[in-house]
């Protein structure tokens, strides 16, 4: 059955994204829902890689494990939704969308929040905190580091 | 032209665009085809190759039963808007392997009536859509602001792009956003997801096209004056942007090197630039990509070139995505464009000596990039 998003930024919204059946992401979102960053990262190379795959798209290998990340990173770039685009989103018109780049070197698709949307620039210093998305689903944000 | 030359020999449009609630997708889709059928002087017995990206969960399976065809050759491969420019170079890969000798591509949607094409969650999707990406504006917006802070481009410079796509929809009949328009007045537009405003954005539009490609040895005897495909080359990076290392370069960058190199031509052969359009940030992006300006440069590049009719550079005569229509997947509008100027039957609109066009597709948010060579032979 569909269900809400819950209060993304304290906002009632609409019908959630349910995610797809891919047991290799659910250490990804069990560690949301503790509140730890967790990055699938290569046994066999060394690297991690996002989003999380059962083989490394870098060597191949499947020796795949699990590293708690330190949350911090900086913002490549962002954009400002400035229109109800999206209906179950209306609600938190304006918003920050970017993309992160981890200081594991791994990127991640977000929203900066806790600023202005106005005040937002590209390669600021950012961490990670934990927004409840659906009841299955918790998500990363990232807030500028003053 | 050798009689093993692959050419494109009709093209053809739906008679109703724009908003067409009285009309479905695949109705759309007929009436292009059979435009296209009738400009090339066939029929539809004629066609034993059939390539669609639309039509339902097998399109070209759907599109040929409710077209009245029974291909021996079909595929589907849907690779967003560059599909159909890829469509040529699979229809040629089909004829010249010998499996079928005369192939429709064709196209229709409408999203204008909230039918576009099936949303199902992938699994990347997982790490994209609980944020309210607005696909694909918040993606291409991402894009964008990166530029400017890498190279200082401007939104005025990205709006100079949207002036000049209005100057040729002035001379096009069918398009839709025909009145000129000011730097000032796309600058000042509503924003959308910033730094993309309303007028930076393509339109939303219904509409079907199609094309038909056949042998040279084929076209001998048809109507329509036959435009010869040189190449294509192909590049596919990435399927969440997330995941691109560089967001202000597309694979266009080794799409056209590949088509320059298959179709032995150089860009200073290139007459008339068919380039996607979705977003005038994207279009800037590809001038670069294609190698018109060096990576960086383009902002400074589109403020010193005159892109309109009887300019420079002839780009986007039909007025493109930002002014004619665009109904989803733009690529195919592209080739239909192409195809006419090289023909020279572009009226008001007609770049003169037009002998070579680059078509320039581009899918998703840069995921897939084909760049396909087209010239008038005769």
């Amino acid at each position: 059955m569909a269900e809400n998003i819950k209060s993304l930024y304290g906002s009632q919204l609409g019908q959630a994204y349910a995610v797809t059946r891919s047991p290799e992401a659910d250490p990804f979102w069990e560690g949301c829902r503790e509140g730890r960053l967790m990055l699938s990262w290569c046994a066999s190379c060394h690297r991690h890689h996002f989003y999380p795959r059962a083989f490394c798209p870098h060597c191949g290998s499947a020796d795949i494990e699990w590293k708690q990340a330190s949350g911090k990173g900086t913002i490549y770039t962002f954009a400002v939704v400035r229109q109800p685009i999206e209906r179950a989103f209306a609600d938190l018109v304006p918003y920050v969308l970017a993309i992160i780049q981890l200081d594991e070197g791994v990127r991640i698709l977000s929203h900066v929040v806790s600023t202005d949307p106005d005040s937002v620039k590209c390669d600021t210093k950012v961490t990670v905190e934990f927004k409840p998305y659906s009841d299955k689903i918790t998500l990363p944000m990232f807030r500028p580091v003053s | 032209m050798r009689d093993d030359a692959i050419c494109i020999v009709g093209v053809g449009e739906s008679d109703d665009y724009g908003s067409t609630p009285d009309r479905s997708p695949l109705a759309l889709q007929a009436q292009a085809s059979k435009n296209a059928l009738n400009d090339a002087g066939l029929r539809k017995s004629d066609i034993d190759g059939l390539i669609t990206q639309t039509g339902g969960r097998m399109p070209p399976i759907t599109f040929a039963e409710y077209f009245g065809l029974q291909p021996e050759f079909v595929d589907g491969t849907f690779i967003g808007g560059a599909s159909n420019v890829a469509h040529i170079d699979l229809a040629a890969a089909a004829i010249r392997a010998g499996i079928c000798e005369t192939v429709l591509v064709s196209y229709g949607t409408t999203p204008r009536q909230g039918e576009y094409v099936s949303l199902a969650p992938e699994y990347p999707d997982d790490f994209e859509r609980p944020y309210g990406i607005c696909f694909p504006v918040g993606l291409y917006a991402l894009s964008a602001q990166r530029h400017m802070h890498e190279y200082g481009t401007t939104r005025e410079q990205f709006a100079k792009l949207v002036v000049e796509s209005r100057r040729w929809a002035q001379l096009n009949p069918r398009a839709t956003r025909r009145k000129p328009v000011t730097i000032e007045e796309v600058i000042g537009a509503p924003p959308v997801v910033s730094p993309i405003h309303r007028l930076d954005a393509c339109l939303v539009s219904d509409a079907g096209g199609a094309f038909i490609v056949t042998s040279a040895a084929r076209a001998r005897d048809l109507k329509s004056k036959p435009i010869a495909f040189l190449g294509a080359g192909h590049a596919f990076t990435h399927r969440s942007l997330a995941l691109k290392d560089d967001v202000t370069t597309s694979g266009a960058v080794d799409s056209a090197r590949r088509a320059f190199q298959r179709a032995k031509v150089d860009l200073s052969e290139i007459d008339v630039f068919e380039i996607y359009d979705a977003f005038s940030s994207q279009l800037l992006i590809m001038l670069e990509d294609i190698g018109l300006c060096p990576k960086g440069e383009g902002g400074r590049y589109v403020e010193s070139t005159d892109f309109g009719p009887r300019g420079q550079v002839a780009l986007n005569t039909s007025g493109g995505g930002l002014s004619y229509l665009h109904p989803g997947m733009f690529g195919m509008f592209l080739i239909i464009e192409a195809v006419r100027q090289l023909r020279g039957e572009c009226d008001e609109r007609q770049v003169e000596n037009a002998r070579t066009a680059l078509v320039q597709g581009n899918g998703g948010v840069f995921f897939s990039e084909v760049t396909a060579i087209l010239r008038n032979t005769m």
